[in-house]
């Protein structure tokens, strides 16, 4: 089982170094394939990990449980690593819609890429990518998952930055890289941390030493590692770059920016759910974060004027839904939006390339009217649209209105998380878990890592302290998400009423794109639309009477509102409705600016300063010293200068003070 | 079966009296002079006993000096072993390099002597086991390398020759009285013998001195911050062999050292200064990274990275643990591969512009040489740290020592340590990401012509690098398990 995990994350790994070396060069072999050599590399190894990965959730799903191996033992000479892996529920439906993004991105890039030179690089990192994000999913140890997960954004520098020849290119992919390099610097120090405390970097040992651990140092750990989750998943205050990382090609949007590397943050925080319980100070941060980012960036997205930047934005919103639903206790729930998610986003980022590729830009103002011209491109971003906002039945609405619903019984209940038996797993190999309306507070844990503990281990985490949110926070984080449901529908209703409708803006003909691309899109409005249904299976997860109608109601006010300002007057941007504070929403409340004044341009004074200091104060006191050497030679020199009568002066003025000495003193 | 690398020593000996007619077959028999010593220590590799690593193994042990109790010691453990097979890689890797980009300035027949001269010195720094020994290998270094600054180096070589030798001579002449004192106090010179003490017998005031001397005079070859202001004129005014082998090889010395010698020797003495230490090898970290963010000279920055490089190989010593020193161990050898290549692809940048300004170069090498400019960002990649390249396990596991260090040192001090030197990790990333985006990136300047394509020589010199660097980075085993041992061996554990 670990070994077909392991084979899993390797095809994707080889194919990227076959692809760097010698991609191009395999082209005459396989003469007449869409993409050639490259693309060949690019798609087979991706194809099988697939199947290998649905092999491995199906074989999860017929026998639940935790399974672990270790490939080896690496002795640091305190707390060894254990390069393994892990599997479990979460694990391998996460690996699994991984697989399937990334298979669907290769795909449609070996069309929408085709004219590129160097598209061989370009699939060789998306394929190392994608093996990074398998790793960090199927990971049993800390340190091998921080492997994978430095890994994924360095890929993420290099794909930003594939059309380096643009300076703001290279500049978004630098931003990208150093953001979320700064959170993980905090997430490496999280795992030492924990690591070092626990006697092991192995996931389930640490997660079974939390309870024993000082509280102190939890609450450090699992705040460290939220720095590393909001660089990842681009949470406030970490989340400039996301915006900025628009500037890669769209299917890498897609892939990275949408429904994998961002989701990683979110899925960590799973992952290692155990620490963030014994640590109730963190799960408050980590609603606050959320509050923020969800209705912070609703806003933005709300004024963008550039397609790609209000998917953008809408993506930090809905992680931050994720991470609001893992806040207030409802795991599954956030997991459950996490793969929804994945399928709705990275559908919308694949139709939206479709329309850019089409229209040569990715300015709302140049759309309008193509839904006549391009009705598969209309039909799926309707689809994702819809699942973005929440429309029932579709995925979207399902996920979300769980999220909704474990927040308000949080902020009904006085913040109290919901009670989950150790039950039996469920199909799809999330916890089972139920909302109970008595109070009894236990914590939430991942059933299938309960399920392999002795019962020693079961009692400590019994014992472990109740997940307890301050009420205040899960009002706040109850209200952030109705507000956010509204604003959601409200921009969704504004790019797709000025995409699709209206008189056409631009002067190219709108047809659907090739038929490599738009069938990707169709094939995965598919999940988008009916992935919600698998939720039905696990109680928690289904639709609660209360929660959906209030978000149904809210979703269609903020639709309504925005359909109402457009419908005055169909040419101009409903967003001319916000008025004055139309500005601050566009450039995301100016956080830009403000990091460039307070942390970025004091840094680079700063290294003026050392480069000159380094000049004049320390090399000048080395240099200082060796002439101070110098003049104390030439002051000695003085006395030996050759002159035959100075030393004999010298000798006798000598043999003179002695004879006075010895006959003064004697 | 004894001390091989000692034969291959003794051989480079003879070709600086040897005749050869032309320049290449001069640069052809150091070549293969030094291929014949790299495959002396991949025997040693193969004889070496991996199950007893924490031994000393292939000793020669004759008696030199009875006199004065001096003894011809050498030997290698795990600690020197990757050491050794490092500088015999880079050495011979820097002949190849030479065989088609000679350095300027001619007089190849005397650059193939100092070289060897020099690679004698530095295996023997690896392997010597008696005090002495060891300081005289250390010494032996030095002329050649001054040699080689001053009449191969550019424009400023004098000053920064002169620099190099003064500075480095007054840290030597500082480590030979601590190491003298530490023989006179306990009698014999012979390392093992001194280290299997665990500094027993040595009262500890003169353990402290000592440690200091040791230490000041170790730290001005790693460099620590602020001794190291010699080391960014050495790096930019020497030609490209030297600079590889000044950064790959001659700073372990340094570090080496300390290992070796200070820690052993003088236990009390570094449990009074690891903290200090400590503080040092931080302010390194980011005052090297700071430097960085503001140099516009490529080797110049690639010379102050290395600042703070070596600052996480100080800090992996100051913890006082075995897995701070497997850290420093490691950083040794991935700094030595990863800064080895960088110094390697920045001679071939100025080779080919003529210039290691940054704002000189312009942008878009990726267009115009794209396979020297992947290079390049892969040895950049690799030497910020990247996980699964060699420079991440040094650093990490540095991190993860000062986080619990030795149970006598202040931990909340460390702890601090560990948080400045993960920033410091941050700003790593910043400089090489900006030197990046303005050499690789962004549209090619107008004026350059047509750039001459990766030879097959650079190609020859880069490929095995490139590999240790990914072997390494992807198996850290291969190297922790050779050092774990004597490391704990060296704290008196198992």
């Amino acid at each position: 089982m670990i070994w077909l995990a392991a084979l899993v994350v390797l095809p994707p790994f080889l194919a990227a170094f076959a692809g760097m070396l010698s991609g191009p060069s395999l082209t005459r072999l396989v003469r007449g394939l869409p993409g050639g050599g490259p693309g060949v590399i690019a798609c087979v190894p991706v194809a099988v990990s697939l199947v290998l990965s649905a092999i491995v959730a199906f074989a999860v799903w017929r026998d639940p449980g935790e399974r672990t191996g270790t490939l080896t033992l690496v002795d640091t000479g305190s707390v060894p690593i254990r390069v393994g892996l892990q599997v479990d529920g979460l694990s391998a439906v996460t690996g699994l819609m991984v697989c399937c993004v990334a298979l669907a991105v290769q795909v449609y890039s070996v069309a929408y890429m085709k004219d590129d030179r160097r598209y061989s690089s370009y699939a060789a990192f998306i394929s190392l990518f994608t093996s990074a994000m398998l790793l960090v999913v199927y990971a049993g140890d800390l340190l091998v998952l921080y492997v994978g997960w430095e890994v994924m954004g360095i890929c993420s520098y290099f794909l930003i930055g594939h059309r380096w020849e643009e300076r703001a290119n290279s500049r978004a992919a630098v931003k990208a890289f150093l953001v979320t390099r700064l959170g993980d610097a905090g997430f490496l120090i999280g795992v030492i941390v924990l690591g070092v405390g626990a006697g092991t970097f192995e996931i389930g040992g640490v997660l079974r030493a939390v309870g024993g651990l000082p509280g102190g140092a939890v609450t450090a750990a699992a705040l460290l590692l939220l720095a590393g989750v909001a660089g990842k998943s681009a949470q406030f205050p970490l989340h400039t770059w996301l915006p900025d990382a628009m500037a890669g090609p769209t299917p890498i949007s897609a892939l990275i920016h949408a429904a994998t590397m961002v989701a990683a943050g979110v899925y960590v925080v799973a992952r290692l759910y155990g620490v963030f319980l014994a640590a109730p100070a963190a799960l408050a941060v980590l609603g606050l974060i959320a509050v923020i980012s969800m209705v912070g960036a609703a806003c933005a997205a709300l004024a963008q004027d550039d397609l790609k930047r209000v998917l953008a934005y809408s993506t930090i919103s809905q992680l931050a839904v994720m991470a609001a639903g893992l806040a207030v206790g409802a795991k599954s729930a956030a997991i459950f939006h996490l793969l929804t998610h994945g399928a709705f986003k990275a559908l919308l980022f694949l139709a939206a390339g479709c329309v850019i590729a089409v229209a040569g830009s990715t300015m709302l103002a140049q759309y309008g009217g193509l839904r006549r011209g391009m009705p598969i491109t209309f039909w799926s971003m309707t689809i994702g649209l819809a699942a973005l906002a929440g429309v029932p039945p579709l995925s979207g609405w399902f996920s979300k209105d769980s999220i909704i619903e474990a927040a308000q019984h949080a902020a009904l209940h006085g913040g109290e998380s919901a009670v989950i038996p150790p039950a039996a797993p469920t199909s799809a190999g999330y916890a089972q878990c139920k909302f109970d309306s008595s109070l009894v507070c236990t914590p939430i844990h991942d059933d299938s890592t309960l399920g392999t503990l002795p019962p020693v281990h079961l009692e400590i985490s019994y014992n472990a302290p109740a997940m307890d949110l301050p009420a205040g926070i899960a009002w706040l984080v109850y209200l952030g998400l109705l507000v956010t449901v509204a604003l959601t529908a409200a921009y969704a209703m504004r790019t797709w009423l000025m995409m699709f409708f209206g008189e056409p803006r631009g002067s190219y003909e709108a047809r659907d794109p090739s038929r490599l691309m738009s069938w990707t899109v169709a094939a995965l409005a598919v999940p988008a639309a009916i992935l919600g249904f698998f939720g039905l299976g696990a109680s928690e997860l289904r639709p609660h009477l209360g929660a959906s109608l209030l978000s149904v109601l809210l979703v269609a006010l903020g639709a309504g509102a925005a359909f109402l300002v457009w419908n005055r007057d169909p040419a101009l941007d409903p967003a001319r409705a916000l008025g004055p504070v139309r500005p601050a929403f566009a450039r995301a409340f100016f956080v830009d600016e403000l990091y460039a004044v307070a942390i970025v341009r004091p840094v680079q004074a700063l290294a003026r300063y050392v480069v000159t200091f380094d000049r004049d104060r320390v090399d000048a006191a080395v240099v200082g010293t060796a002439r101070a050497a110098g003049r104390l030679g030439g002051l000695l020199r003085v006395l030996q200068n050759g002159n035959l009568q100075t030393y004999l002066t010298g000798l006798l003025a000598g043999v003179v003070v002695i004879v006075a000495g010895v006959v003064i003193f004697l | 079966m004894l001390a091989l690398p000692l034969a291959g020593a003794l051989a480079m000996l003879v070709p600086a009296n040897r005749f050869l007619r032309t320049d290449f077959a001069v640069r052809a028999f150091g070549t293969a002079v030094s291929a014949a010593t790299l495959l002396v220590a991949v025997s040693a590799l193969t004889a070496f006993d991996f199950g007893a690593t924490s031994r000393v193994q292939l000793e020669i042990d004759r008696a030199w000096a009875p006199a004065i109790g001096l003894r011809f010691h050498l030997g290698v453990d795990g600690i020197s072993l990757p050491l050794v097979a490092l500088t015999a890689l880079l050495t011979f890797l820097c002949f190849l390099y030479t065989l088609r980009h000679p350095p300027e300035g001619g007089r190849t027949r005397l650059l193939t002597a100092l070289l060897l001269v020099l690679e004698i010195g530095m295996l023997g720094t690896f392997v010597a086991l008696d005090l002495v020994l060891f300081f005289v290998f250390f010494e032996t270094v030095l002329v050649p390398m001054y040699a080689v600054i001053m009449l191969w180096g550019g424009p400023g070589r004098r000053a920064a020759a002169a620099k190099f030798i003064l500075y480095t001579l007054l840290g030597s002449g500082l480590l030979l009285a601590g190491m003298l004192l530490v023989g006179a106090q306990a009698g014999t010179l012979d390392m093992t013998a001194l280290a299997g003490r665990h500094g027993s017998g040595l009262p500890h005031g003169i353990q402290i001195t000592a440690f200091a001397l040791m230490g000041i005079g170790l730290a001005v070859k790693a460099p620590m911050w602020p001794l190291h202001t010699w080391l960014p004129d050495a790096h930019t005014e020497a030609p490209t062999v030297g600079s590889v082998l000044l950064a790959g090889v001659l700073l372990k010395m340094g570090t080496y050292g300390l290992v070796r010698v200070a820690l052993p020797l003088a236990p009390d003495g570094a449990r009074f200064w690891a903290p200090w230490l400590g503080l040092l090898a931080v302010i390194g970290i980011v005052y090297g990274a700071l430097a960085c963010l503001a140099q516009r000279d490529l080797k110049r920055m690639i010379a102050y990275s290395s600042v703070g490089h070596m600052g996480f190989v100080l800090l992996g010593i100051a913890t006082l643990t075995p897995v701070g020193i497997n850290a420093a161990l490691f950083g040794n050898i991935a700094h030595g591969l990863i800064t080895g290549l960088l110094f390697f692809l920045a001679g071939s940048v100025k080779e080919r512009w003529g210039t290691g300004d940054m704002d000189a170069i312009g942008g878009g090498m990726l267009g115009t040489s794209p396979r020297l400019a992947s290079i390049l960002t892969f040895a950049s990649v690799a030497s910020l740290g990247l996980p699964g390249l060699a420079g991440f396990w040094g650093e990490v596991l540095a991190l993860a020592g000062a986080y619990r260090p030795h149970a006598d040192l202040p931990r909340e001090t460390f702890v601090t340590f560990m948080a400045v030197a993960a920033l410091g990790a941050v700003l790593t990333a910043a400089y090489f990401l900006r030197m990046l985006a303005r050499l690789t990136h962004g549209p090619s300047s107008p004026r350059s012509g047509p750039v001459a394509a990766v030879s097959p020589q650079e190609y020859a010199a880069w490929v095995p690098l490139i590999a240790l660097t990914l072997l390494v980075g992807l198996w850290p085993k291969t190297l922790l398990d050779v050092t774990t041992g004597p490391v704990r061996a060296l704290f008196g554990g198992g």
